[in-house]
């Protein structure tokens, strides 16, 4: 659905060019949620222009919808739904007319009717005639979302849907987003928010004018920390993870002392569901007292911040 | 062309709810329209000295004042001066609604979901144009009719009338005048994409009414003569100009310098 090669976009600085985009290999599947994580500056949203055709590329060539960019960008442009970075509405015009503008800019037959689908989608109906500066940044960000739809674009790229909403307005937008997923639209998720990046996507990237690494959030979670299995003990003994490195399976035991005698054992292994009752079972042996067992789930924060700081750790994985 | 009159509605519904805007689209004309009525009717009723009345004996050896006595002589003269007004009001009208309907869209960052849309270059820069050439077009025409209608009944007699509906007249309104506006509205769009002030697009654009100041300055200093061959000279240079500045427009106006320079 949407594919680059070879990807980049060069802008004249004041000595030498900005590689805001460089090299950019992606490939991203029909009805799949893409988030796009970056540092700010990182490229994303000139990322975004180049699939939109908004901006044309240094080098390198794109797909979006089997449509080459750069060679049918009007049916791009009537093929996918875009998201801007602030809502850029016109301020002056009513919700409804807003909307309406739009749907009739893209040839959508009815127009009204489309627009009244989601004022109402959206829960904006009874602000339909309310100018749009008189709307909250929650409305004015689901008016902006509304607007991207109207013509049913199968691809939708969204850029920074939740930044600078409230708690309340981005579960809106998130939810929103959520529905969306169900409707088999591919969706290209340019977000900050690593939790709404993790909720919602199906892959995601991390970018900083450079692919870094791109894969589901569970695989670069593996890839970077393995699976661990962190046993929490009511005395920790050094002699517990002495015994445990002798199993081969066990890649690797940390001992963390915690208050009083407890403390934890963080280890790693391949398979987790199979190995862990063996684990268990020889620390029971040993005389542990063993308060929890659980699997250690590194954030996404955890696995962008490695990642952002590690430059090309993960590249090319997953690809 | 949907496409083109969807943008067009916009542009007007948009420029309607614009304070600054409408205020220059009605308010100025019409102070210019009431400038030479004003003029007409003081003329036509305060004393004239004899030294003015042998100036004005000279302006009738003119033969486009043939038949008139000295007062209408000089009525006419001034009115053929004041006759700029009506050619600079659709140069300033369509240069505010560019200077907003363009830079404006940058400012308020609407308009770089408007270049997503499907729409093309030329497209947008019709409507655009259109949408800022037709408010300053009509309104000149709605202010000559004023000044005509205002004339017939408040000041001038039936020669003075008849001189302000000659072939001169005619020209100037209804070839030169839209000749200019799109004159205006393409320097408007071309300010537009190398800034991202509207107000500084607007005085930039505004800079457009300075050649106009040749046809006031010109007949007073001798230059060139006021009749219907000026002015249609006046329009074949004007009517050239425009196609290069239309080329002009469509080549500065790219989308990726727009959105990319937005700072």
């Amino acid at each position: 659905m949407i594919r680059t090669q070879e990807l980049s976009k060069h802008f004249r600085g004041d000595g030498s060019p900005i590689k805001a985009v460089d090299g950019l290999n992606l490939e991203v599947s029909e009805g799949e949620v893409f988030g796009f994580l970056g540092p700010n500056g990182a490229g994303k949203t000139t990322t975004v222009r180049l699939l939109t055709c908004l901006i044309a590329p240094t080098s390198g060539r794109a797909w979006v919808n089997n449509l080459e960019v750069g060679r049918a960008d009007q049916q791009i442009r009537a093929q996918v739904g875009i998201l801007t970075e602030s809502p850029g509405l016109y301020e002056r015009l009513s919700a409804r007319r807003n909307l309406e503008f739009f749907a009739e800019l893209y040839g959508v037959k009815d127009a009204s009717g489309q627009a009244e689908k989601y004022l109402r989608l959206l829960g904006l109906w009874d602000r339909r005639e309310s100018e749009a500066n008189t709307l909250s940044k929650g409305m004015k960000q689901k008016l902006a979302i509304a607007r991207a739809l109207l013509h049913e674009p199968p691809v939708l790229f969204l850029d920074e849907p939740t930044s600078a909403l409230d708690p309340e307005a981005a579960k809106t937008v998130r939810d929103f987003i959520e529905t969306l997923r169900g409707q088999g639209r591919t969706i290209f998720l340019c977000t900050h928010n690593l939790d709404e990046a993790e909720r919602l996507c199906d892959r995601i990237a991390v970018f900083r004018q450079r692919l870094i690494a791109v894969d589901t959030p569970e695989a670069l979670r593996r890839q970077l920390f393995g699976r661990q299995t962190v046993v929490q003990l009511a005395r920790l003994d050094d002699q517990f993870a002495e015994t445990l490195r002798q199993f081969p399976f066990v890649k690797h035991v940390d001992s963390v002392r915690g208050d009083g005698e407890s403390g934890k054992l963080v280890i790693s292994l391949d398979d987790p569901p199979a190995q862990n009752p063996g684990i268990v079972q020889t620390l029971v042996d040993h005389g542990a007292q063993i308060q929890f067992v659980n699997e250690l789930r590194h954030s996404l924060e955890d696995i962008y911040l490695s990642l952002i700081h590690n430059g090309d750790a993960g590249q090319g994985g997953g690809q | 062309m949907n496409q083109v009159s969807t943008v067009i509605r916009k542009e007007w519904e948009d420029a309607r709810r614009n304070k600054t805007v409408l205020s220059v689209v009605i308010i100025v004309p019409l102070v210019m329209t009431a400038l030479p009525v004003a003029m007409l009717f003081i003329m036509g009723r305060v004393p004239v000295a004899a030294q003015d009345l042998e100036e004005m004996g000279r302006m009738l050896s003119n033969p486009i004042f043939a038949g008139m006595n000295p007062i209408e002589a000089m009525q006419s003269s001034i009115a053929s001066f004041m006759m700029i007004l009506f050619l600079m009001m659709p140069l300033m009208v369509p240069v505010t609604i560019a200077a907003y309907s363009i830079v404006g869209e940058k400012v308020s960052r609407s308009l770089e979901p408007l270049l997503a849309a499907p729409i093309t270059t030329t497209r947008l820069l019709v409507a655009k144009g259109l949408a800022a050439a037709i408010p300053g077009i009509v309104m000149a025409w709605i202010c000559y009719a004023l000044f005509l209608i205002s004339a017939r009944f408040l000041s001038a007699s039936d020669r003075v009338f008849a001189f302000f509906v000659d072939p001169m007249w005619l020209i100037a309104m209804f070839v030169l005048s839209p000749l200019l506006t799109v004159l205006a509205v393409n320097v408007g769009i071309i300010v537009s994409s190398r800034t991202s002030d509207p107000r500084s697009a607007e005085q930039l654009g505004s800079l457009v009414v300075l050649p106009l100041l040749v046809l006031l300055f010109g007949p007073m200093v001798g230059l060139i003569m006021l009749n219907s061959t000026t002015f249609w000279i006046c329009s074949v240079v004007v009517a050239l100009i425009d196609v290069g500045l239309i080329y002009l427009g469509v080549a500065l106006f790219q989308r990726e310098t727009i959105l990319t320079r937005w700072k």
